[in-house]
């Protein structure tokens, strides 16, 4: 993972995609360059693989013992999945926020603290020490004014939401340049979700966000681009269409696209 | 289907839509008439029932955004709330120009108007009212080739207001005495003209729904030439 090109336009190329689950062709043919910097939304019905095509992203995928890949992801110009690509050092760099709110059964700095630490994090020779990149991360998540006086207590002691933005400050704690999002508000109430909503906005000024979302209004709100995604006969989910998000919820080129988004479809 | 509900709201709206235009034709209709036969009476009548074009015109767009609001419109949907936010204000305009040669109709009094000007006028309502009432067909059937096709035929518009204008300029030249008269007869033409360019508005949005393409649509249409 050394030889990133850094100017390039595209955060990740997706080329000839296919995934399966043993003989299960999950996903199918998904070519898709994802703008750096931007938030990029992928939305479409239960079942058309989503999850499976953002967690392919990171090489998540490979934790599911029958999950296969074809095809190739470019990270910034590499392929992760290349033989001597290390997938701990993939995930390092495109880091992943849950639909439901994982934070460790630790203090709310350790949460932050113990990934960058165990990344290699080292403080001072003008590093900024831990509990100044623990503020930083905490800032980033917008989450320290909440919690700047009780750093020592339980992670699991935070609300929901909180809970949602530290597991965004612990990814952020390793210095990810993609952050993969899967429902990241599903379990959120509407203005836990708003406050996440904007966070990704935030995030977008210095991060490449992908976010899966069944929230439609939300995907409208939030991403600068928008994938559609639907099945085919056999179950395969697939690319439908894909552009700015402007124009896939105004005027989509697609019919199915326009089925989805006008809620005729599902 | 599983919007309904919506679907239906979204019928409702376009049926109040054309009972709207269905007004606003009815107006100027009656305004001509009332023009050709110079009754004040019925001039004054156009007026008032302009209110009910306004407040129907408001009611509808009150219901426009609250569609938007709690239904969340996407794609076409969308584009056709949109359009009718534009479409009625289009509508409410074009029953302004019934009331404005209502208007004018009063303050001609009882000098008779110029034969040859009145069939001009008329000309240009009929001309244009036929563009409304394809318009709003092209409307219902999301027809964007009928919308771009209606839309040209402001030229023929265009063409009788400038006759009115040159006939105008002559009476004007001929009889100084006249000018306020003359002037007033203008006034109408020009309510017209205006009336068949709001058409051409509705056409617009009409394209615009049916292929998401928001652009200007060409007529000859050159007022600077016709001016100058």
């Amino acid at each position: 993972m050394v030889n990133t090109d850094s100017n390039s336009k595209f955060a990740l190329q997706a080329t000839n995609l296919n995934l399966y689950y043993a003989a299960f062709r999950a996903v199918k043919d998904v070519n898709l360059s994802i703008e750096r910097q931007k938030v990029t939304a992928i939305i479409g019905p239960s079942g058309c693989g989503k999850s499976t095509v953002l967690r392919s992203f990171n090489r998540m995928n490979e934790l599911v013992p029958t999950a296969r890949i074809e095809g190739e992801v470019h990270f910034l110009g590499q392929n992760i999945y290349d033989r001597q690509v290390d997938p701990v050092e993939v995930r390092r760099r495109i880091g992943m926020v849950f639909q439901k709110p994982n934070p460790f059964t630790k203090s709310i700095y350790e949460n932050v603290a113990w990934g960058a630490r165990l990344n290699g994090f080292k403080s001072g020779l003008g590093n900024p020490s831990m509990d100044e990149w623990v503020e930083h991360c905490l800032r980033k998540a917008a989450l320290w004014d909440e919690v700047n006086d009780k750093l020592g207590q339980s992670g699991l002691s935070l609300s929901g939401g909180q809970q949602q933005r530290l597991c965004i400050a612990r990814a952020l704690a390793v210095s990810p340049e993609v952050i993969l999002m899967d429902e990241p508000a599903s379990a959120l109430d509407p203005i836990a979700t708003l406050k996440i909503e904007e966070l990704m906005r935030e995030l977008a000024e210095e991060y490449t966000i992908i976010v899966v979302t069944h929230n439609m209004q939300q995907a409208a709100r939030v991403s600068d681009f928008t994938a559609f995604f639907s099945m085919d006969r056999d179950r395969a989910g697939y690319l439908v269409e894909y552009g700015p998000t402007n124009q896939i919820f105004t005027r989509p080129h697609n019919k199915q696209t326009e089925d989805y988004v006008t809620g005729r479809f599902g | 289907m599983p919007r309904q509900h919506f679907d239906r709201h979204l019928q409702s709206l376009l049926d109040q839509v054309l009972i709207l235009g269905s007004m606003v034709d009815q107006a100027m209709t009656k305004a001509i008439d009332a023009l050709k036969r110079q009754d004040h009476a019925a001039a004054r009548r156009i007026y008032e029932h302009d209110l009910r074009v306004n407040e129907m015109r408001y009611a509808l767009e009150d219901e426009c955004i609250t569609v938007i609001a709690t239904q969340q419109p996407m794609a076409r949907d969308v584009r056709f709330l949109a359009a009718i936010l534009e479409i009625i204000t289009e509508l409410e305009r074009i029953g302004d120009y019934a009331k404005g040669i209502s208007k004018i109709n009063i303050l001609l009094g009882e000098v008779p108007v110029e034969p040859s000007i009145l069939l001009d006028l008329q000309e240009m309502a009929v001309l244009g009212l036929g563009m409304l009432k394809r318009a709003l067909d092209a409307f219902i059937a999301g027809d964007a080739e009928g919308a771009r096709a209606i839309a040209l035929e402001d030229d023929a518009v265009d063409a009788l207001y400038l006759q009115v204008y040159r006939k105008v300029m002559a009476l004007s030249l001929a009889d100084p005495s006249g000018i306020e008269h003359f002037n007033h007869l203008m006034w109408a033409a020009h309510n017209l003209e205006r009336m068949a360019d709001r058409i051409t508005n509705i056409c617009e949005r009409i394209v615009y729904v049916a292929t998401g393409e928001m652009k200007e649509l060409d007529t000859s249409d050159d007022e600077m030439r016709n001016h100058g």
